[in-house]
C-alpha cells in the first residue's frame, strides 16, 4: 500500500496543516511505510468478530442536569491568540 | 414537464436543559458572550465530557411520543471539521447507532387531510457557537455560549411533497416538541432549527433529484417560502438545461431568495468515528417505562378529547390545541367558569388571541389569566353581563383594571334583569312617546323598532336586553 | 544528606515526622540537584522552585500540626501532559509553549491535596507520541546510565529525572508503553494501571481508548504509595471506572509461593536480544526461587498488535488534536490571510514531524472509503487481542516478559526509520489494547544499560502487580542502582 504525494496534500489539508512542498516526497514514504506495517493485519480474517471500541465493559454514566460552572472567561482567555470585547476573534469567515 | 417536488426536512431542537450536553455550563439565552463557556465547551485540552441525564431523557421523550423505536443501546460518534465555532474541531454526534430510530409522524393539514411523515432517526449532539461577524474590523468573533447545548436532530424520510406538507410537519413536531416540555420551541432565538432537503423529479420518475440543503429559515412562513423558491430555482435550472448541484444554500428573507453557501462548498469528509471519551448509553426497561409513565397528553390525543368531551369541532379543538399552553388556558378558563364550552372556545381563540396578536404576546403572557378570563365568562353565563358589556370589561381587564366582578362594580355596569325595575325603565320610557305608542296600537309595527331603541338608551344598555323586549311587547299589547 | 535522593518515599516519611529535615529543606534539596544536574539529562521543561518552596512551607505547617497523609511533604514531578493550573503545560509541543493550564487534572489536584510538593514539569516526547523523548520540542532527554543512550518515552523526562535522583517520584502516561518502556530504559519502577483506574481528566489525551496516567518511583513500594493517591473514581471522566480503588501498600508482602506465572512464546522469539533475554530469564528464576510456578502460554494475535495499534491511535488522536487549531489557546501563526491559512500555518507551525505523521495517518485511516478496511478491522483486532490475554489470564495469575526486545538506543538511531522504532514497543503495545495493568521492574544490565521485566494482570489486579514486584525488590536490589554520575 502506498500513498501518493497528491494523497499527502490531500490528507494534510483535511488535517489542516500545511506541508512545505519538499517535503511531500518524504511523507508519502514515510506513511507508506507505516501502511505496509499496518497491513500485517491483513494475515488474518476477522470477519465477525465483534470491533473493540473500548477495553471497558462500562456503560456511559450519566451527569444530574444542574448548572455548576461559574463565569471564567476572563481566567480562559488570558492566554488566548485574539479577543475583542469577550470573544475570540479569526480571521473573517464568508458564509 | 410536470414536475414532482421531494422535501425531507432535518429539525434541529435545543433542548430544554439546564446545563449543557457535556458540561456543566449554563444554556440559558443571551449572556455576555463566552461567559457560559467552560474548560471542556471551549476545548480546552486534557477536557472530557460527561453525559447529561436530562437530555437523555427528553430523547427518549420524544421517541416514545411518538411510538419510534428507542434503541437500548446508542453510540455517540465525533463527526469531525474544522470551523472556528466548533471548539474540538468536531462535533460529538450519534452516527451508527441514534438514540432514536424509526418512526412515524402523523400529520394534519388544514383542509383536514391525513399525511404519514416516516422518521428516519431523532439523535443527540451538541450545538455549535456562534460567528458574529460585525464590528471588528475584518475579522470574525466567536462566541461559544451555545456550544455544547444539546440538540436532538429530528432527520425526516423525503416524505413530503409540497412546500405546505413540509409546513405542516414542521409544525406538527414544534407542536409535539413543546407539549412534550423538551424544547421552548422558539425559532427567532434558534432553538428549533429547520433545514429543508428539497430536490424536484419529472412526474412519474422513482428516482429523486440532485438535491439541495435550505438553512437558515426562522419562521414558518419562511420555510414555504424558501422551498417554494427553491422549488422554482431547480425547475428552472432543469428547463434550462441545466443540472442541479449537491449544495447547501443559505435563505435571505430580504430578498425572498436562497444562495449558495460558500463556506459550505467544499466536499466534506466528516471521518465519523465513535467517540473513546464516551461510553456506549445503556437505557434499561424500568427507565424507559419511568419516561413513558410521565409523558403528557399529546396534541392529537388532545385534540380528540375536546372534541368528544366538550362538544367543539374539530377545526376548534384543532386551533386550541395547537399549543399546550392554549389548551391548558382554555380548559382553565372553563373550569373557573363552569359555562358552556362552545362560549368559552370562542372567548379564547377571539377576543383572547385578537388582543394577544394585536400586542405581539403569547399566551403564557397574557394580562388575562385564564381564571380572569374564567370570572369574565361567568357573569356572562349567569346573564350578568351582555355580550356587549362583556366585551367593556375584557378590554378593562387587559388594562389592569382588575378582575371582571370588581370592574363589573366599580363601573356599575351590572346587567338589570329584575323585572320590577325593568317594566319602571320601559313604563317611564313610553310616558315620554305617547304618538308613536299610539301609533303603534293603531296597526303601525314599523314603529317598534323606533321605540326598542328608545328603551334602550334609557336602560343605558345595562337591561337584560330579552327581558326588554319582552316587557316591552307586552306593555305595547295589553 | 547525600543520599537523600536515594531514600525511599517510607524512609523520606520517617525523616519527616521524625523532623530530621523540614519539607523545604527537602525540595532545596532536589531543587539543587535538579539545577547542577539536569543539564545534561534535560528532563525537566520547566523547574517550579518558587511554588515548591511555597507547597513545602505548607506541607511543613500540616507536618508541625500532625495532619500528615503518606505523601506529605513529599517532593515530586508530573509528566508535562497534566494540566497544572497557572503553570506552563507543554506537552512537550511548540503549539502549547504559551499555554497556561487554566486548570488543574485530577491526578494533579489529588496529589496536590495530598500534599505533595511539585518540583516542576517533566520532558516527554511531543504530545505523548515517541518511544525515546527525542520529539519533545524541548529538544531530547538523555538517559542517566549514558548520556549517548535515550530513556525511552514518552515519559522520558519522569524516567531520567527519577533514575538521576532529580526527584523521588513521578506521574507518568502510558499509550502503547509509555511508562513502563521508559521506567526498564533507566531502571526505575513503572506501573501503568488498569485502563479507568486513574482519572485521564485534564491530562493530554493522545489515544483516549488507550492512554492511562500512572506512578514511576525506584520501587513497587513508591508506586503504591503514590498510586494510592492518584487511583479513584473521578465523576469528571466518563471512562473512569466505578469500582473501589483499594489501599495499594497492604498486599505488597503476600508470600508468593504458587503463585502461576505464564511466559508468552511469542515474547521471547526471534526478535528478542539474546543479552536481554538472558537477564529476563535470570528474573524468572529469582521467582522460582520465591515459589512461583512457572509454564509457558501463547498469546497468539500479539504480532497484530503493532498494526492495529497504528491504526487505533493515530485516529484517535487526529481528532483529538484538532481543538489545537489557533483560535482559543496555543500557538497561531502571525498575520494570517483567512481562516484556512490560520488553521494549516499554526498547526504545520505547532506540530513537529512525528505528530504530523501520526495525525496525517490517523486522518487517512477514518477518511471515506478506508473507515472499514483499517479502523473497524483495527477494532477487531483488538478484540482478538484482548481474547488472548484473557484465555492466558484464566489460566495464570500473571504473565511475565521484557519489556522491549533491546535495551536502550543510542541518540538519533530511532529518527532514521519510524517504523522501526515502532517495533520496539511490540510487548508493551498489547497490554494498552486490551486495557489490563502491567508494571515494569529493573532486573538486571544488557551491554550495561538497564532492562525491565514485564509484569501484566488481571484488570484491576494492580495490589497483586506491586506484591509480585515488591517481593522481587525484597530479595534483589537492581531497583537500588544508581547511575554513577548522578550518586
Amino acid at each position: 500500500m502506498s500513498i501518493t504525494p497528491t494523497e499527502v496534500m490531500k490528507i494534510a489539508h483535511l488535517a489542516r496543516m500545511s506541508i512545505h512542498p519538499d517535503d511531500v516526497e518524504r511523507y508519502a514514504q514515510d506513511l507508506s511505510g507505516i501502511l505496509d506495517l499496518v497491513a500485517h493485519m491483513n494475515q488474518i480474517d476477522v470477519q465477525g468478530v465483534e470491533p473493540m471500541a473500548h477495553p471497558l465493559d462500562m456503560s456511559q454514566r450519566l451527569r444530574a442536569d444542574l448548572v455548576t460552572e461559574p463565569n471564567q472567561r476572563e481566567l480562559l482567555q488570558r492566554h488566548a491568540p485574539a479577543v475583542e470585547n469577550g470573544l475570540f476573534l479569526v480571521p473573517k469567515v464568508i458564509e | 414537464m410536470q414536475w414532482e417536488t421531494v422535501i425531507g426536512l432535518e429539525i434541529h431542537a435545543q433542548l430544554a436543559t439546564k446545563s449543557k450536553i457535556f458540561s456543566g455550563s449554563s444554556t440559558a439565552f443571551g449572556a455576555e458572550p463566552n461567559t457560559q463557556a467552560n474548560v471542556v465547551d471551549l476545548g480546552m485540552p486534557g477536557s472530557l465530557p460527561v453525559l447529561n441525564a436530562e437530555a437523555v431523557r427528553l430523547a427518549v421523550t420524544f421517541g416514545l411520543a411518538i411510538n419510534a423505536v428507542v434503541n437500548r443501546r446508542s453510540i455517540f460518534a465525533r463527526k469531525n471539521y474544522f470551523y472556528p465555532d466548533l471548539p474540538k474541531g468536531y462535533q460529538i454526534s450519534q452516527m451508527d447507532l441514534p438514540i432514536v430510530a424509526r418512526g412515524e409522524v402523523h400529520v394534519e393539514m388544514d383542509d383536514g387531510t391525513h399525511k404519514t411523515v416516516g422518521l428516519t432517526r431523532a439523535h443527540l449532539e451538541e450545538d455549535a457557537g456562534k460567528s458574529l461577524h460585525e464590528d471588528f474590523h475584518n475579522m470574525t468573533g466567536i462566541d461559544l455560549n451555545r456550544a455544547g447545548t444539546p440538540l436532538l436532530e429530528i432527520v425526516s424520510d423525503p416524505d413530503m411533497r409540497s412546500a405546505k406538507e413540509a409546513v405542516a410537519y414542521a409544525k406538527t413536531i414544534h407542536s409535539l416538541v413543546r407539549y412534550l416540555g423538551m424544547c421552548d420551541g422558539n425559532m427567532q432565538e434558534g432553538s428549533f432549527r429547520v433545514d429543508a432537503n428539497v430536490s424536484v423529479r419529472p412526474k412519474g420518475q422513482a428516482e429523486f433529484g440532485t438535491r439541495a440543503e435550505v438553512k437558515n429559515v426562522n419562521s414558518f412562513r419562511f420555510l414555504e417560502r424558501a422551498i417554494n423558491f427553491e422549488v422554482e430555482r431547480q425547475i428552472d435550472v432543469l428547463e434550462g438545461g441545466g443540472t442541479v448541484v449537491q449544495e447547501t444554500r443559505l435563505y435571505d428573507p430580504d430578498r425572498d431568495e436562497t444562495r449558495s453557501m460558500r463556506s459550505k462548498e467544499e466536499a466534506h469528509d466528516y471521518r465519523y468515528f465513535p467517540d473513546p471519551d464516551l461510553l456506549p448509553v445503556v437505557l434499561g426497561e424500568a427507565f424507559i417505562e419511568s419516561v413513558r409513565a410521565g409523558l403528557p397528553e399529546l396534541p392529537q390525543q388532545k385534540k380528540q378529547r375536546f372534541v368528544e368531551h366538550y362538544a367543539l369541532s374539530a377545526y376548534d379543538a384543532n386551533l386550541l390545541t395547537a399549543e399546550r399552553e392554549l389548551a391548558d388556558y382554555f380548559e382553565n378558563a372553563l373550569k373557573v367558569a363552569g359555562c358552556e364550552p362552545k362560549l368559552a372556545a370562542n372567548w379564547v381563540m377571539g377576543e383572547v388571541s385578537a388582543a394577544l396578536n394585536k400586542a405581539g404576546l403569547d399566551i403564557a403572557h397574557s394580562p388575562v389569566t385564564a381564571n380572569m378570563l374564567g370570572g369574565l365568562l361567568a357573569r356572562i353565563a349567569d346573564n350578568t353581563l351582555s355580550g356587549k358589556l362583556a366585551k367593556e370589561v375584557f378590554e378593562a381587564m387587559w388594562a389592569g383594571e382588575g378582575d371582571a366582578d370588581a370592574i363589573i362594580e366599580k363601573k356599575g355596569l351590572k346587567q338589570i334583569t329584575d323585572e320590577g325595575a325593568i317594566a319602571a325603565i320601559v313604563d317611564a320610557a313610553l310616558a315620554q312617546f305617547p304618538e308613536q305608542v299610539a301609533e303603534f296600537r293603531s296597526g303601525k309595527d314599523k314603529v317598534f323598532g323606533f321605540l326598542v331603541g328608545q328603551v334602550m338608551k334609557a336602560a343605558k344598555g345595562k337591561a337584560n336586553p330579552a327581558q326588554l323586549n319582552a316587557v316591552l311587547k307586552q306593555r305595547l299589547e295589553s | 544528606m547525600s543520599s537523600l535522593h536515594c531514600k525511599s518515599l517510607t524512609e523520606l516519611r520517617g525523616m519527616l515526622d521524625e523532623k530530621q529535615i523540614s519539607a523545604q529543606e527537602l525540595a532545596q534539596h532536589f531543587i539543587q540537584r535538579i539545577q547542577t544536574l539536569d543539564g545534561a539529562l534535560n528532563s525537566f521543561v520547566s523547574v517550579t522552585a518558587e511554588q515548591a518552596l511555597l507547597s513545602a512551607q505548607q506541607a511543613d505547617r500540616r507536618i508541625a500540626a500532625g495532619e500528615v497523609n503518606a505523601l506529605t511533604g513529599i517532593p515530586l514531578a508530573h509528566k508535562d501532559i497534566f494540566c497544572t493550573q497557572g503553570i506552563k503545560t507543554s506537552c512537550g509541543s511548540r503549539m502549547l509553549d504559551n499555554f497556561i493550564a487554566p486548570y488543574d487534572a485530577t491526578v494533579v489536584e489529588r496529589l496536590q491535596q495530598a500534599g505533595t510538593v511539585m518540583l516542576g514539569k517533566l520532558n516527554m516526547d511531543e504530545f505523548a507520541m515517541g518511544s525515546t523523548s527525542e520529539s519533545s520540542f524541548y529538544g531530547a532527554t538523555k538517559n542517566p546510565w549514558d548520556t549517548q543512550a535515550v530513556p525511552g518515552g514518552s515519559s522520558g523526562g519522569s524516567a531520567a529525572a527519577i533514575a538521576a535522583g532529580l526527584t523521588p517520584v513521578a506521574t507518568g502516561t502510558d499509550t502503547g508503553g509509555s511508562i513502563r518502556q521508559p521506567a526498564a530504559y533507566c531502571g526505575i519502577t513503572g506501573l501503568k494501571p488498569t485502563y479507568g483506574r486513574v482519572s485521564r481528566f485534564g491530562m493530554i489525551a493522545y489515544a483516549s481508548s488507550l492512554d492511562q496516567g500512572g506512578p514511576m518511583a525506584r520501587s513497587a513500594e513508591d508506586c503504591a504509595l503514590l498510586l494510592n493517591v492518584m487511583a479513584g473514581f473521578d465523576p469528571r471522566d466518563s471512562t473512569s471506572s466505578e469500582q473501589a480503588s483499594e489501599d495499594y501498600s497492604a498486599q505488597l508482602n503476600v508470600d508468593l509461593t504458587g503463585l502461576k506465572i505464564g511466559l508468552p512464546r511469542e515474547y521471547f522469539g526471534a526478535g528478542l536480544d539474546a543479552g536481554v533475554a538472558q537477564v529476563i530469564e535470570a528474573a524468572i528464576a529469582e521467582f522460582r526461587k520465591l515459589g512461583a510456578e512457572v509454564c509457558e502460554v501463547s498469546l497468539p494475535n500479539s504480532e497484530l498488535a503493532i498494526p492495529a495499534y497504528y491504526v487505533i491511535a493515530p485516529a484517535e488522536a487526529s481528532s483529538n488534536l484538532s481543538r489545537f487549531d489557533g483560535v482559543r489557546f496555543g500557538h497561531r501563526c502571525d498575520a494570517p490571510k483567512d481562516l484556512t491559512d490560520l488553521y494549516e500555518r499554526s498547526r504545520a507551525e505547532g506540530f513537529g514531524d512525528e505528530v504530523k505523521r501520526r495525525i496525517m495517518i490517523g486522518t487517512y485511516a477514518l477518511s471515506s472509503g478506508y473507515y472499514d478496511a483499517y479502523y473497524l478491522k483495527a477494532q477487531r483486532v483488538r478484540r482478538l487481542i484482548a481474547d488472548d490475554f484473557q484465555r492466558v489470564l484464566s489460566e495464570v495469575d500473571v504473565i511475565m516478559g521484557p519489556v522491549t526486545p533491546s535495551v536502550a538506543p543510542n541518540l538519533g538511531e530511532s529518527l532514521k526509520d519510524p517504523v522501526a522504532m515502532y517495533l520496539s514497543d511490540i510487548y508493551t503495545v498489547p497490554v494498552n489494547l486490551a486495557g489490563l495493568p502491567a508494571i515494569s521492574i529493573p532486573v538486571g544490565f544488557a551491554q550495561g544499560r538497564p532492562v525491565g521485566l514485564q509484569v501484566i494482570g488481571k484488570a484491576f489486579a494492580e495490589s497483586r502487580l506491586l506484591n509480585i514486584a515488591h517481593r522481587f525488590q525484597q530479595a534483589t536490589d537492581w531497583h537500588r542502582q544508581i547511575p554513577p554520575a548522578f550518586k
